[in-house]
């Protein structure tokens, strides 16, 4: 079988030494890690592997020697790498070298113990290093979902990308610490670190505790019995900002717990909810500066009570022209006038509502409108509970005319082999015309609602931190690898250059997406359709998981 | 090594490179037809006379600069997702197999798969219209059940092969 070398590309300028890598034996593979220069001692090496080994996990152990001479090819030093595979015994012991600043190196093993003879091809593969140990390779997202999954059919690359995220302590040693071993790696020229991520690491165990204690206190109130009596707790699950006030509540809970995230797509998702929350709340800022300039609130009230108002007349209208003649149809007069005057009470009470509310409109925007700094998804719900608030007496119309429509049509069905000819439904058109003319302003406020639960719930399912991850640092979300295969010279080993392939922007979006409640009217606008006709309800509010009514 | 002329499914001609790189690594690259000038001019002039006739029915020069939008748009997306400029084949022995499709505005889209879900490569048949036109593709393993296959990737997408030089690269490959 051909024998592949993981080489990082960040040891090639290194200067002799030995190797020290994972040696996959079913995949006969030998993944290298770092570079031990001389003078070393083999007994402190050996040591200091199997501490390492120890805490990583990963089987550390010395895989071959390297040697980078910058002149001619020295015998002795050869004779003295070969002896060192008698020191450190490992089965194949590795030799790869480099002359000069030529770009070929040759490559060999020593296999002391071998039964065939054969010479066996080499394949030299040059990785990245920090990029392979920050990366995290998704598995296809069809053998992701399969439960079945063996670990011994593992693909050879997770190993490959396992071993080297998981000896992150191996690099945490650089060339200026004063240990007995002196290592190469991506990191030798001096740990990376960052002031400002210690900094934010050292801030946020106190801050966390702080949200968690305000949390709870939140929490706590919110489940106190005196906001469970029926009423209250009946108006508290039909209007969507509290719904959507607890889910933002939900997500600070999940950021603010003192555990440690235990793997990616937790840590993926504690990201998301903090960078998504972080915009929400930046929009809604914008918003509310935008809004409480040159006093568009006063503007806003204005316009309400009117836009109320002539909405009521219209209605008004309409009822007067059922209760006449409409269209010269003949109608049953005292069932015209009963559901008339019922109908027009209702505006009546309606309309007296909002007027009397009119003075306090302005002060209850304004107040309201504050509450657009918690987000921008909790100012769209407040505007899509408003409209419902405002358009209620529709629905209650609607609701009226669609179950005496709903009895109509069952009582007629049963009845329809009796009644036919002449003796046929004039109540029923009389409810007909009514109900399409207040289906059709029905299904506006529908879809005016519709539209903005989708927007809110695009808002708050969108994994920002993941597409931002995927657009500045791709290589840190892999859907794979690629091979690009160098330039080749007779007689030295295949080399290849092993390169991240990341993931595209659809699987990411599918990979990380949060989850949602779904406050908008499920069907789809066939169905909906359909139940207009039939005279079924549209419950404006039917939450995942309710069961029908 | 070397290259070979070929002519696809659909007429126009393709051509065939193989490279050995060692004894365990070969590629091979196929070249499809490029965009051809004439087909070019010929839908931008049609979108553009009928962009001219609505023009002059409705008076409004919004139609003339959807038009151009429009056109250039399209070639954009054209160029950029659908026309395949090279589609090569890196079989590296005991590694895997990797695809590579370039297209035409220079991006690469890469597939890799490992040899161990590789159950086999065949030649599949598939009749589109009124012919029949053979297409190489691979068969990937079923991790659960060892005799199934869990999906099937079609390569070399661009041309429309024709059977005979097929088996003849398939002998050179395996």
């Amino acid at each position: 079988m051909v024998l592949k070398v993981f080489f990082p590309s960040c040891c090639s300028s290194a200067e002799s030494g030995i190797l020290i890598g994972r040696w996959i034996s079913e995949q006969n593979s030998a993944v290298i890690l770092a570079v031990v220069h001389f003078p070393f001692i083999p007994v402190q090496v050996k040591q200091y592997l199997s501490e390492v080994q120890r805490v990583t996990k990963v089987s550390v152990s010395v895989l071959g020697s390297w040697s980078n001479s910058k002149q001619e090819k020295e015998e002795s030093l050869s004779e003295f790498l070969g002896d060192l595979g008698t020191i450190f015994s490992h089965e194949p012991w590795i030799q790869i070298s480099k002359e000069g600043d030529s770009k070929f190196w040759s490559c060999s093993t020593l296999q002391k113990h071998s039964n065939n003879p054969k010479e066996e091809e080499i394949i030299l593969v040059y990785y990245d290093q920090r990029k392979v140990m920050l990366s995290h390779l998704h598995p296809p997202l069809a053998t992701a979902t399969s439960t079945d999954h063996k670990a011994d059919d593992a693909s050879k690359l997770s190993a490959v990308f396992d071993t080297v995220a998981k000896s992150k302590i191996l690099f945490m040693t650089d060339r200026y610490d004063d240990g007995p071993i002196k290592l190469t790696h991506w990191q030798s020229d001096g740990v990376e670190a960052s002031i400002i991520v210690e900094l934010m690491k050292q801030a946020s165990v106190p801050v966390c505790m702080l949200l968690t204690f305000l949390l709870s206190l939140i929490s706590g109130i919110c489940r106190s019995r005196v906001l469970k009596f029926w009423p209250l707790s009946f108006l508290w699950s039909k209007l969507s900002t509290c719904e959507q006030l607890g889910h933002r509540l939900q997500h600070l809970q999940v950021i603010s717990s003192n555990k440690k995230a235990q793997n990616q797509t937790q840590l993926m998702r504690k990201a998301n909810i903090f960078v998504s929350l972080l915009i929400d709340v930046a929009l809604g800022i914008l918003l509310m500066s935008w809004l409480y300039r040159k006093n568009r609130i006063g503007h806003l009230a204005d316009t309400l009570i009117p836009v109320a108002d002539h909405i009521a007349e219209e209605l008004q209208d309409l009822l007067q022209w059922l209760m006449g003649v409409p269209a010269g149809l003949k109608m049953n007069r005292a069932l015209d006038q009963v559901l008339g005057r019922f109908f027009l009470y209702h505006i009546h009470l309606w309309i007296s509502y909002i007027h009397l509310m009119s003075p306090f409109i302005e002060m209850i925007l304004w107040y309201v409108g504050l509450s657009a700094c918690l987000g921008l998804t909790v100012a769209l719900c407040i505007l899509s509970d408003i409209i419902a608030l405002l358009t209620f007496h529709i629905y209650c119309f609607y609701v009226y005319g669609a179950r005496l429509y709903c009895l109509k049509i069952y009582g007629l069905s049963s009845l329809w082999r009796l009644f036919r000819g002449k003796k046929w439904n004039v109540l029923q058109q009389r409810v007909d015309s009514c109900s399409y003319d207040l289906d059709q302003l029905r299904l506006l406020v529908v879809i005016v609602q519709g539209l903005i639960h989708l927007l809110v719930d695009l808002i708050d399912s969108l994994p920002l931190y993941s597409i931002i991850l995927r657009l500045c640092r791709s290589y840190r979300l892999a859907a794979g690898v690629k091979f690009r295969v160098l330039e080749q010279q007779d007689g030295k080993p295949l080399r290849l250059l092993m390169q991240i392939n990341p993931l595209s922007y659809g699987s990411v979006i599918q990979t990380y997406r949060l989850p949602t409640y779904s406050c908008y009217p499920k069907d789809s606008w066939t169905s909906l359709c359909k139940k207009l006709f039939l005279g079924e309800l549209i419950y404006p509010w039917k939450h995942k998981g309710e069961k029908q009514d | 090594m070397g290259e070979r002329r070929y002519r696809s499914a659909s007429g126009a001609p393709v051509a065939l490179r193989r490279r050995q790189h060692s004894a365990s690594c070969r590629e091979l690259a196929v070249r499809c037809p490029r965009l051809q000038l004439r087909s070019l001019s010929a839908v931008t002039s049609a979108v553009w006379l009928a962009a001219y006739g609505l023009f002059v029915l409705s008076q409004n020069s919004m139609v003339l600069s959807a038009a151009i939008f429009i056109t250039l748009f399209g070639l954009i997306i054209y160029l950029h997702f659908v026309k395949v400029d090279q589609e090569s084949l890196l079989v590296i022995g005991s590694l895997g197999i990797q695809v590579t499709s370039s297209y035409a505005s220079g991006r690469e889209s890469t597939a890799f798969i490992e040899m161990g879900q590789v159950k086999d490569v065949v030649i599949n048949e598939a009749i589109h219209m009124q012919k029949v036109i053979y297409y190489l593709c691979i068969l990937l393993q079923d991790p659960g059940d060892p005799q199934g296959v869990s999906e099937v990737v079609p390569l070399f997408q661009g041309g429309g092969l024709l059977g005979w030089w097929i088996s003849v690269w398939k002998s050179a490959v395996w």
